[in-house]
């Protein structure tokens, strides 16, 4: 039996269609992504997941326990961090941490050792109102309330949005520990580099599902040769290949820019032809395999074709 | 080359808690400059200074030519600010926004009108003009937002983490707003968590507690720090900071 399960789910809100048609199966113990930008659905699907709101139609399950018959029943079992903090402003850190652990009916000795590693960053501060925390000890510590009642499943909405790069690396280093501890973990954001970090993934654009796969295999499956062209002027480069018969797609990726071609039959050589006619300089391209980021944008395109 | 932004030991003090401090660089006309650093760094507290919207306790800047301690009247009328948290008045159209940001800036009726059917035009907005921007997707209000940042011309315009959360197509359409308005001579000030966004910069600068511990182009920085990438050369200078919590 797989811990979560999705059937058919969808929701609509007057005129508009937030999850469609949304069909998925998390495995017990996995690290599973959901990856989508802003509006894609991904907060609609974990308020029914968790309890918060209705499917319109399809039904869910929780380890074994329906959304919908069963709530309270998933309610103790899982973990839930929300989009945005909203944990109590006015309380300190210990008391926000105290609250969250008595009202699952235990104490944060019960499951400190669940919550050790990420506490031990927050702790010089157990004394200050949680409304006056950093942006990363905010999410620390809204991590620790949600594990702090040893859940079987963590939900966790966006929990890397806004939040430095250094901070973000940290906080996923957390969540493999966690997951080594058996925990089912369900993650949501809009950073593409995270997504290669889960075990598998489902892209999610518009209320419905692009792919769901490892990232080695969503990787594997970018169906256009692919080349990371570099020249003098980046912007002007960007013009140019898009301009050029053969692209079917170019964007730009840091200093590079990264173009997939309509056929293999277009070499590198009648490319820098191409680029060279048009006085580009100090051209460079390299044939490169695709990432996260690259199909994402492939499937969007295809989506929207 | 003259400088859109210059400083010189501009610092911020709360209380005991020194939040910027002496910082001194300057930003030169025309330039994408990424001003980058971790949470709790004293980024937003520096560009807040810049924006005229708080007083430094001490040293020197001046922002399109306007001194931060006495013209900060000047400098808001002539800078562009935009931020991911608030950008337009949801419950009002598309045109009532155009009309409204147009007004406050002291923009003429008739300029008004002809920067509404510029923008509605080159953002491909005509048919949803009397729509209210909460029904356009997060993209969409994004790119609006910026276009009415830009609305009065100023000489430098202020983006605070533009793109957060938006879809990688969506974020690529949106630098390439930012490149067009650059090229077009209008200084470009911009924070950003992507660090490939921080590579489209000309120059990006780094603050960790509350100073700045690097300046340069981005190739510069990482031959420096012999790195492959921005997100390496953040990692290599944030990861030692103690207001990095």
């Amino acid at each position: 039996m797989n811990t979560i399960e999705i059937k058919k789910i969808s929701k609509v809100f007057g005129s508009k269609t937030a999850l469609n048609n949304i069909n998925m199966s998390i495995k017990q113990g996995e690290l599973f992504g959901l990856i989508g930008a802003d509006g894609a659905g991904k907060s609609t699907l974990f308020d029914i997941l968790v309890t918060l709101s209705a499917a319109t139609s399809g039904s869910a399950s929780v380890h074994g326990f329906d959304v919908e018959k069963d709530a309270k029943n998933i309610r103790r079992i899982v973990g839930y961090m929300p989009g945005r903090f909203s944990l109590y402003q006015d309380l300190t850190v210990y008391e926000n941490l105290n609250f969250f652990a008595s009202i699952f009916g235990g104490t944060i000795e019960d499951n400190y050792h669940l919550i050790k590693d990420i506490y031990e960053h927050i702790a010089p501060f157990k004394e200050r109102p949680a409304g006056k925390l950093s942006g990363g000890m905010k999410q620390k510590l809204a991590l620790c309330c949600a594990l702090v009642h040893q859940p079987k499943v963590l939900f966790l909405d966006e929990p890397t949005t806004g939040v430095d790069p250094v901070s973000r690396k940290e906080f996923w280093g957390m969540l493999k520990r966690l997951q080594e501890k058996g925990i089912t973990i369900l993650v949501s954001t809009p950073y593409m580099d995270e997504a290669v970090l889960c075990e598998r993934i489902a892209l999610i654009q518009e209320g419905e599902i692009m792919a769901i796969d490892t990232p080695v295999a969503i990787i594997k499956s970018f169906t256009h040769p692919l080349y990371s062209v570099k020249s003098k002027k980046l912007y002007q480069l960007l013009k140019d290949l898009r301009n050029f018969k053969e692209t079917y797609s170019c964007y730009a990726f840091g200093q590079t820019v990264h173009l997939a071609l309509k056929n293999q039959d277009t070499t590198a050589i009648i490319i820098q032809d191409y680029l060279h006619g048009l006085g580009h300089e100090n051209i460079e391209i390299k044939s490169i395999d695709a990432g996260i980021e690259d199909c994402f944008m492939e499937l969007m395109k295809k989506t929207a074709e | 080359m003259e400088a859109s932004i210059k400083t010189e030991n501009l610092t911020k003090c709360f209380g005991s808690f020194t939040a910027v401090n002496n910082i001194t660089f300057k930003v030169d006309k025309g330039e994408i400059f990424g001003f980058l650093g971790a949470n709790g760094a004293g980024k937003t507290t520096a560009m807040r200074m810049l924006c005229g919207l708080l007083h430094p306790t001490s040293g020197k800047a001046s922002v399109a030519g306007f001194d931060v301690f006495t013209q900060r009247e000047q400098i808001k009328k002539n800078i562009g600010y935009m931020s991911q948290k608030f950008s337009l008045y949801e419950d009002l159209t598309i045109k009532e926004n155009i009309n409204f940001f147009g007004t406050i800036y002291g923009l003429s009726n008739t300029k008004i009108k002809e920067k509404t059917e510029q923008l509605l035009i080159r953002l491909n907005l005509m048919e949803e003009a009397n729509s209210l921007v909460a029904s356009l997707p997060l993209g969409w209000k994004q790119k609006l937002s910026f276009s009415l940042a830009l609305i009065h011309d100023p000489k430098i315009v202020f983006l605070d983490e533009p793109t957060g959360g938006v879809d990688p197509i969506t974020r690529r359409q949106f630098w390439e707003l930012i490149y067009e308005t650059a090229d077009s001579g209008t200084t470009v000030f911009v924070t950003t968590h992507y660090m490939d966004e921080a590579e489209y910069c000309n120059r990006v600068s780094i603050m960790v507690d509350g100073k700045i511990e690097a300046i340069d182009t981005p190739d510069n920085l990482k031959k420096l720090f012999d790195a492959s990438t921005m997100d390496e050369v953040f990692y290599l200078l944030a990861r030692g900071a103690s207001t990095q919590e």
